[in-house]
């Protein structure tokens, strides 16, 4: 085990699976030279060259098609976003085409293909850079959506995805890049998509958080754990496939469940968890499902507005009594 | 300081060899063997009578909608033509004709057309692409597959296809782009047929000529008569080997028409004229390419009607297909089936056990059909 930040963890990742195969190769703006706005490419041109780690002209449709093309050949492309919400301009390669060419080509063509950047609420990132754009994706059949929240989840679930035979989005943290954990060093360390992980244990509730939501639930958790009550974290890692299975059976443990996410709230992913609980655990619960989320409106810039939008610990903590006390 | 031009080198070519009154330009002749020549008509009499049968199938209700080709024949065979069979061929959704040539067989395309995923599914050999519905995304794929080939080392020349109608659509300019910045062998093909839909070609561009869109991305471009078969090959086996020999990029934008109907959807009369129509009739591709194959001795008697029954027993192996299975549903959504499309895939079975679904043809009928499709014996009553 090796201490890192999340942003090394990352890096580590793309370096190893760079080296252990030949057909990866790194792509997006500013991702050579300037080694990536978040510094998540650091280091890759000088080890792996033009042709492996390549800068593009500002266009996500068209680098995204050109992944989608690349990938029909054998290669396995990892774009970087500079953020997620520029993806926005590659929606259409990445729904109507990295997901459907297997599909439309009666199985002819997989997409190995990686879309990887941070997305979510950081900090005075404002409206158009600050959503969670996960909501986008995870609708789609075809693509697998992936929200790693430590650093030994960045490295285990993107090797994981580089090495997937489909198109992976992978969307990480502007607020999570300097967090530090331990990371295993092997480079055949990896983490299945699809495994959701219980980061706490606890016996009188489920709270069902990713990313920086998880670390507030955490915080949360301690705090309540001083008045007696216990709190069960459930972080879902990979969003599609979900792991419904290891949510479902903590919330058959604790009867109770509080969902949250960072979104905008309406059809967001907590809506999606909040169903599969009641459909398939109804009869364990002894109180309504509680779903915290950001307010339905853009993400505002000015620092103490965005700290009002998003899920604050205290209305976080407010909802586990509300389903602790029902 | 004065304006000093700095960028004089603008060039547009417009090239035709054997026009429409059947004069042939000799100089530019190019060079095609008997042999060739003799395929290359066949090629594209097959692409205009499986047009006008599936057309008829169509209407019959046998297959979906589809976007017929009349008129672009030569557009189709002539470039298409320049490509080896290792070469890759990227296609938009109205390029049946060289479909064809590249391989696909016809009841393949008519599967393609009655919504069957094996139509959509090119041989493990064959370096092609699907047709692809979201208007120019398939350029970028091009791009991306010459990149790969390079990255790759193969020796290999990459042709898209795309209309008059996509050079509007974004991802156009930035796989242009792409493909200027990093020198890569794709010939873009722009089938310029003066119609997208309802949409004349002067309400998508105030360009003089779409050819000339590839001098911003810093290669060449030229425009030929796309309903000649000579200039359209000679243009193209040009640009192929530019791209072979590592010179890059060119686009090719065949000036041709659409004779038919957008897409069996539609009814064009609705927004062109009859005169327009028959104006370019009288530039047909086909007579045309016929009275060349004529003057030099090399029609074949009786080709039509060869043609027209291998159309027929490709009709016939495609009728006796079974329909689709329902449980195709859940195939190739992923590369392997994840849990939660196993479960569903499970409960549809158990359903068709327990009620087996009917043929298509006795399904009731859709409620309203497309606007221009008509009724159709499957669907009407
Ligand atoms: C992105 C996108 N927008 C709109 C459409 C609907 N549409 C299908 S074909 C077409 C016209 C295309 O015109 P052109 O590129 O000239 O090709 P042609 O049909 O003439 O071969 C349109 C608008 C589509 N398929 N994809
Ligand atoms: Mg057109």
């Amino acid at each position: 085990m090796a201490v890192m930040t999340y942003r090394e963890a990352l890096n580590l990742a793309l370096r190893e699976e760079m080296r252990r195969d030949p057909r990866v190769f790194v792509m997006g703006e500013e991702v050579g030279l300037y080694e990536g706005a978040y510094r998540v490419t650091q280091g890759l041109l000088k080890e792996f060259g033009e042709k492996r780690v390549v800068d593009t002209p500002i266009c996500e449709s068209g680098f995204t098609g050109v992944g989608v093309g690349a990938a029909m050949l054998g290669l396995r492309p990892v774009l970087e976003m500079m953020t997620f919400n520029f993806a926005i301009l590659a929606l259409d390669q990445i729904v109507n085409t990295a997901a459907k060419m297997l599909y439309m080509s009666g199985g002819q063509y997989n997409i190995p293909l990686v879309v990887r950047g941070p997305g979510g609420p950081a900090a005075q990132l404002a409206a158009q850079h600050s959503q969670s754009m996960e909501t986008y994706f995870y609708h789609v059949p075809g693509l697998k959506v992936v929200r790693p929240s430590t650093p030994a989840d960045a490295k285990g679930l993107l090797k994981s995805a580089i090495r997937d035979e489909n198109p992976v989005i992978f969307i990480e943290s502007e607020t999570l890049y300097a967090v530090k954990g331990e990371v295993p060093d092997d480079p055949d360390f990896t983490i299945p998509l699809g495994q959701a992980i219980v980061r706490r244990e606890g016996t009188d509730v489920t709270v069902v958080a990713y990313m920086g939501m998880m670390y507030r639930a955490m915080e949360v958790a301690e705090e309540l754990a001083r008045e007696g009550m216990s709190v069960e974290i459930v972080d879902p890692r990979t969003l599609r496939p979900m792991d419904t299975q290891t949510i479902v059976s903590s919330v058959r443990k604790t009867h109770r469940a509080v969902v949250i996410e960072a979104g905008a709230g309406f059809a967001g992913m907590g809506s999606e968890i909040l169903s599969f609980i009641t459909e398939q655990a109804f009869d364990d619960l002894d109180a309504p499902v509680e779903r915290v989320t950001g307010e339905n409106a853009p993400m505002p810039y000015a620092r103490n507005l965005e700290l009002l939008k998003t899920p604050s610990k205290a209305k976080i903590a407010a909802a586990i009594r509300k389903v602790c006390n029902a | 300081m004065p304006r000093t031009p700095i960028e004089p080198r603008f060039k547009i070519e417009y090239l035709s060899i054997l026009d429409s009154e059947g004069s042939l330009d000799t100089a530019l002749e190019p060079d095609i063997p008997p042999g060739d020549l003799k395929r290359l008509y066949r090629a594209m009499v097959l692409g205009r009578r499986l047009d006008e049968r599936m057309v008829r199938l169509q209407r019959q209700g046998r297959i979906g909608t589809f976007a017929p080709i009349k008129g672009q024949e030569a557009a189709q065979i002539g470039s298409v033509f320049a490509l080896r069979r290792t070469d890759w061929m990227v296609p938009s959704f109205r390029e049946t004709a060289a479909m064809l040539w590249r391989g696909w067989p016809i009841e393949k395309l008519l599967c393609l057309f009655a919504g069957r995923l094996e139509g959509g599914q090119p041989a493990p050999d064959q370096h092609d692409l699907p047709i692809t519905i979201p208007v120019a995304t398939q350029l970028p794929h091009a791009v991306g597959l010459a990149y790969a080939a390079q990255y790759r080392g193969d020796d290999v020349v990459v042709m898209a296809y795309c209309g008059d109608g996509a050079t509007s659509e974004g991802d156009f300019h930035e796989a242009l782009n792409f493909a200027g910045v990093w020198h890569v062998p794709v010939v873009f093909v722009v089938q310029n047929n003066q119609w997208a839909i309802s949409i004349p070609l002067k309400k998508q561009t105030h360009s003089a000529t779409l050819a000339q869109k590839a001098l911003g991305y810093g290669f060449p471009g030229i425009q030929v008569d796309g309903n000649d078969l000579l200039a359209v090959y000679a243009a193209s086996r040009e640009a192929v080997a530019r791209a072979r020999h590592g010179e890059g990029p060119t686009l090719i934008e065949c000036v041709t028409y659409r004779l038919g109907v957008h897409t069996t959807a539609d009814d064009p009369t609705r927004y062109r004229s009859d005169e327009e129509v028959k104006a370019w009739e009288r530039k047909d591709p086909l007579p045309r390419a016929r009275a060349y194959l004529e003057k030099k001795n090399l029609l074949d008697d009786g080709l039509e009607e060869q043609v027209d029954a291998e159309i027929a027993r490709a009709v016939e192996r495609f009728e006796t297909m079974a329909d689709a299975d329902p449980l195709t549903i859940f195939d190739h959504v992923f590369a392997e089936r994840p849990a939660h499309l196993e479960a569903q895939r499970a409960e549809l079975r158990e359903r068709l056990g327990a009620d087996p679904p009917r043929r298509v043809d006795e399904e009731r009928p859709l409620p309203t059909p497309m606007r221009g499709q008509r009724k159709t014996s499957r669907w009407a009553n």
